[in-house]
């Protein structure tokens, strides 16, 4: 209790710390470069240098966090993966030369790869079906939140319970997992589904599209909202079937959401490992390259270059998306 | 709509598409917390869609041998009740061997080797005699009973108490609230100047936040460590604390914190800022008293956001927090269990659930403003 | 006291938009000044700029003889009524008038003296607690105005305060508004509107713009008989002036011309030698219009379409040898048929010549 008493003093002195910052350098601002009962030459002059400054007072914590916190780490991840284990001896390009060379990160690349194409794809198709059939029926909303719910689980937390429901017990034991027990049900034969090879993967995959199609869903369907009424209408009285509006009317017309909707998954993708550390630690060919990096940063005692070369893949694969967000986003502003 | 006039087969298919799809979605974390509140033999051996059903079980117990055992009619006599503890059950069958456990119907006498006979009434209690004395080490009972559904709370005050939990509860705690509340007010400034000062540099330091949204947290994390390390040698402290998570967390959540700000910020009404300026106001005073209030909507957004984020979040905790055991946050002590107990379901699921409770709430109590700050983060 | 001057003033955006070019206007204390034109014409940004709203990119802006082009807005003794009312909805009205004061750091008695008389006078006393979205349109815009009496600013701007409102509330407001005048006799008001009618009740004196420049600085019934130019002339009055493409035929003290296709009309205006057989344009209001018989006329043509609006009657006559039709506005309501024939006249004295480039010849004999 003592410690979410000191939690609780931190935020008030966090928040305060924060406010007199602002707070402060604003008065600062002002004493150093007075506006008040002056002479017109100096007001203007004093006004103008204050302008140029403000904006950076205000700026001034983010631009630290974001450069220390993002900006650095990304520079020195990119010059650690030239050095050694400790981050010290140069090494040249010989981190990569061991990456390029170990089966073991082909077997990450590989299933990232497997990752990459069937997550975004399966949650955003899953989440526009269900946004396009929730919208037509009363209890559509209540549906929408139960099938939202697991985004605010943990991967951690979704891990365990997928775990459970991919449990399995051997011989003419009761399964106690549900996927067992359905199998065993219908005739067949029960698997230790997490370590069946390759399939294994997809077992990994299902949970997070279980969490990321209430994500898909959620935005899919305020952008299918947003399809004027008309169109929909013109295209009946042309005499198109429901389908023919779906794929002709409104997939075109939503088309650029269901695009941010499908990056943004993948990058949550690229970043996940929670999940395959929980459920394989990367065993039984489920690897993972996020969870790679974090095996190198700790498995004996801890590589930082071969950890920073990883990373910088996974970056590697960001950047095309990072680019067209960033696109995006400008010709946004420009719109505006 | 348009279809939802017409009651066609159509529109069952898709109630009943829907209800399918709800259940498949919500099945698995009913399926956790029913787990959870089962009696833990019951768990083990039946699965969890039967805990409402009186389950038959298979099960074994061992007789327990007295100091003085007990002689009647010259005979050796030993009893008891199958069912050890205060449980309720009904005896159907019982043997006394591996190979055939369900042998006797309960209530028979059953005639066993060496002139053993045994007895197991329906209600569980057993009676067993020999002419010889027993041997300290007691025979095995096996039976079959039909155990009513028993629900307990016993798996929660396990994992709370001793396997540690209630403090992990609190670690939580401890670094989610400091972590959601101090980037809010850090990047609503940020965002503040972004959307309505003039500056040079400043499309640029747009598109920077935009870019940095997608850096994968992977990247910093060893530059980030070898820097804590450094820091932590210099003022001759520990590496590992709150604070370094706390500013981690902010560092990781300034990105989508200042560019939803930024876009709610930059799409109130220009003419009221611009009213307040002419009213006199400062730069500081229109953030403080026209913009802070009015972006009520997006500030309570992302803090669902980073609170989510935060209380989800295992790996930033793993790396800066250490992996004590006094030091784990819940996820982190779900996946310590998760490697230790990997078995014992009724810990794991009673411990997932207490991690998952308070995003549960956060998320159906605020589901609003999760929702609209989504839309304003992706939609446009 | 509050003049307010401005000396080639002059806007540009991004080192190549030019918005406004070498304005130079001086507004003298308690003039209430009506800045119209079209849309995209500048008049707003030349209200922001003196405002304080927009920066100045060259010339100078002096107000009470001060100047002003670097000085933020609220230093500069203005106030600004803005088009959307622009009040803060999270405070209420009592709040929304109070928080210049706030800001200036006034006595909480004098704020509320203050707030409390504006309200009087603007009827808004028993909404003082209401936040603006519980107000209808015509009280927020009082509000708004009342936000801005609170400052006791030397000069009042307005940027098209009535737009928002439906046609009724705006004609009430507009009188609400000519009433303020009158009760602040010493203040200088400067209204941005696009409104030629609004511009014409209100000002003292119209500043007409188009394309970031001033066509003509005026009083409105000045602006309307004596048009600087073509610009001018179309722009106030409604319907527009016709504009009727002529030959200048004999130049001098009174002016031949000819109709292109139709009649020589003899103009009382004065003009040089050197513009003979220049091409230049007849100029004469609808209402200026008259039908005649027999005798002399001006234009000859077929009715095309007939508008009828109850007092008045709107005659839309297909000119032969005009591009555009000649309106001709009746008053009552005379019976005419599509397709018949018409002849137009019109009053020497309400003629109006212009000459190649649009400019008019304003030497009347």
């Amino acid at each position: 209790m003592g410690q979410l008493a000191s939690a609780l003093v931190i935020v008030i002195v966090g928040v305060l710390g924060c406010a007199c910052y602002f707070y402060g350098s604003n008065f600062l601002l002002d004493k150093l470069l007075p506006s008040k009962n002056k002479p017109y030459d100096v007001v203007a002059r004093n006004l103008r240098i204050a302008g140029y400054i403000r904006p950076w007072l205000f700026l001034g914590p983010a631009f630290l966090a974001l450069g220390f916190y993002l900006v650095y780490p990304v520079v020195e991840s990119f010059r650690l993966s030239f050095f050694g284990r400790s981050g010290e001896v140069f090494v040249g390009l010989s981190n990569y030369a061991w990456l390029f060379n170990s089966d073991e990160f082909y077997q990450a690349f590989k299933n990232n790869m497997l990752w990459l194409i069937v997550v975004p794809t399966a949650a955003t198709f899953f989440g526009l079906i269900i946004a396009v059939m929730t919208d037509r029926i009363w209890w559509g909303n209540i549906a929408k939140s139960l099938i939202f719910m697991p985004m605010a689980i943990s991967f951690i937390g979704a891990s365990v319970i997928w775990k459970f429901i991919y449990d399995f017990r051997s011989g003419d034991d009761p399964q106690i997992g549900l996927l067992n027990a359905v199998v065993v049900f219908f005739g067949g034969d029960p698997q230790p589904w997490i370590t069946l090879p390759f399939w294994n993967n997809f077992f990994l995959m299902v949970i997070l599209v279980w969490i990321q199609t209430g994500f898909a869903m959620v935005i899919l369907s305020a952008a299918l909202r947003g399809i004027p009424d008309e169109t929909v209408e013109a295209a009946v009285l042309d005499g198109a079937n429901g389908f023919q509006i779906f794929y002709k009317i409104m997939v075109p017309q939503i088309w650029g959401t269901i695009a941010v909707v499908w990056t943004t998954i993948t990058i949550l993708v690229l970043k996940v490992f929670d999940i395959v550390l929980a459920m394989t630690n990367g065993q039984w060919g489920t690897q993972v390259l996020a969870n790679e990096m974090f095996d190198w940063m700790f498995r004996g005692g801890g590589d930082f270059g071969r950890g920073a070369v990883v990373a910088i893949v996974i970056m590697v694969l960001v950047v095309p998306i990072m680019v067209w967000n960033i696109r995006r986003a400008n010709a946004e502003m420009e719109g505006r | 709509m348009v279809q939802s006039s017409k009651r066609s087969p159509l529109t069952w298919l898709v109630h009943a598409t829907v209800l399918f799809l709800v259940v498949i979605w919500t099945i698995p974390t009913a399926g956790l917390f029913i787990s959870s509140i089962r009696d833990k033999d019951q768990l083990s051996v039946s699965g969890w869609w039967t805990a409402l059903s009186t389950s038959e079980q298979r099960m074994v117990t061992r007789v327990t041998v007295p100091k003085k055992p007990l002689q009647e009619d010259g005979l050796y006599v030993l009893t008891g009740n199958v069912f050890e503890d205060n449980k309720q059950g009904i005896v159907t069958r019982f043997g006394d061997s591996s190979l055939r456990p369900s042998e006797f119907e309960s209530g028979k006498v059953a005639e066993l080797k060496r002139e053993l006979t045994l007895t197991v009434l329906a209600n569980g209690d057993y009676k067993m005699t020999s002419p010889k004395a027993f041997s300290s080490r007691g025979k095995r009972i096996f039976y079959t009973a039909e155990i009513p559904p028993r629900f307990t709370l016993d798996n929660y005050r396990e994992v709370l108490g001793s396997e540690g939990l209630g403090k992990s509860f609190l670690n939580s705690l401890t670094v989610t609230i400091p972590a959601t509340i101090i980037p809010i007010l850090v990047a609503a400034f940020a965002a503040y100047a972004l959307a309505w000062m003039q500056f040079p540099g400043k499309a640029l330091f747009i598109a920077a936040v935009v870019g940095l949204l997608v850096v994968p947290l992977q990247m910093s994390l060893i530059p980030l460590l070898r820097s804590y390390n450094f820091i932590g040698d210099i003022f001759g402290v520990g590496s590992k604390g709150y604070l370094g998570v706390w500013l981690a967390h902010m560092g990781f959540g300034l990105p989508l914190a200042i560019y939803l700000l930024r876009n709610y910020i930059a799409g109130l009404p220009r003419e009221i800022i611009e009213s307040a300026r002419v009213d006199g106001a400062t730069d500081f005073d229109i953030f403080r008293k026209i913009v802070l209030p009015l972006s009520f909507p997006a500030l309570a957004s992302f803090a669902i956001f980073q609170f989510l984020w935060v209380w989800n979040d295992l790996l930033i905790a793993m790396v800066f927090l250490g992996n004590n055991p006094d030091e784990l946050v819940l996820t982190g002590r779900l996946r310590e269990l998760l490697g230790s107990r990997g078995g014992n379901w009724e810990i794991l699921t009673a411990s997932a659930f207490i991690t998952i409770i308070v995003p549960l709430c956060v998320f159906f109590g605020l589901q609003r403003f999760l929702v609209r700050g989504l839309l304003t983060g992706s939609v446009k | 006291m509050a003049d307010v001057k401005l000396t080639n003033v002059k806007k540009v955006y991004n080192n190549q938009v030019e918005v406004m070019r070498d304005i130079n206007l001086d507004i003298k204390q308690g003039e209430f000044i009506v800045f119209v034109g079209p849309s995209g014409c500048g008049k707003s940004t030349l209200l922001r700029m003196i405002s304080g709203l927009e920066s100045i990119t060259d010339g100078t802006l002096e107000i009470d003889g001060q100047l002003v082009n670097d000085i933020p807005p609220a230093m500069r003794g203005i106030a600004m009524v803005f088009q959307s009312y622009a009040l803060y909805p999270h405070m209420s009205v009592y709040d929304n008038m109070a928080f210049s004061l706030q800001i200036a750091k006034l006595s909480k008695e004098d704020i509320d003296t203050q707030v409390r008389k504006a309200a009087d006078m603007l009827q808004l006393t028993e909404y003082l607690d209401r936040l603006p979205k519980a107000l209808s349109g015509g009280q927020r815009q009082r509000v708004a105005i009342g936000r801005a009496i609170v400052r006791k600013p030397k000069v009042f701007l307005f940027d098209e305060p009535l737009s928002n409102l439906d046609a009724a509330l705006r004609v009430a407001t507009r009188m609400e508004i000519a009433n303020l005048k009158e009760s602040m006799p010493e203040s200088t008001m400067i209204y941005v509107t696009h409104d030629q009618v609004e511009a014409m009740t209100l000002a003292d004196r119209i500043v007409l713009l188009s394309a970031g420049n001033i066509e003509q600085v005026g009083a409105p019934l000045e602006l309307y008989e004596n048009p600087r130019n073509v610009f001018v002339a179309k722009f106030i009055g409604a319907p527009a002036m016709n504009i009727l493409p002529a030959t200048l035929m004999q130049a001098g003290e009174g002016t031949n011309i000819q109709i292109h296709s139709q009649q020589a009309v003899w103009v009382p205006v004065a003009t040089p030698k050197n513009d003979e057989q220049a091409a230049v344009s007849f100029g004469v209001r609808p209402e200026d219009l008259f039908v005649v018989t027999e005798g002399e006329y001006l234009v000859e043509g077929e009715v095309a379409f007939i508008e009828a609006l109850g007092e008045a009657t709107l005659l839309y006559i297909k000119a032969f040898g005009c591009e555009d039709m000649v309106i001709c506005k009746l008053s009552g309501t005379p019976q005419y048929k599509r397709g018949a024939s018409i002849k137009l006249m019109t009053k020497p004295e309400k003629m109006h010549l212009f000459n190649t480039i649009g400019l008019t010849y304003r030497n009347r004999v």
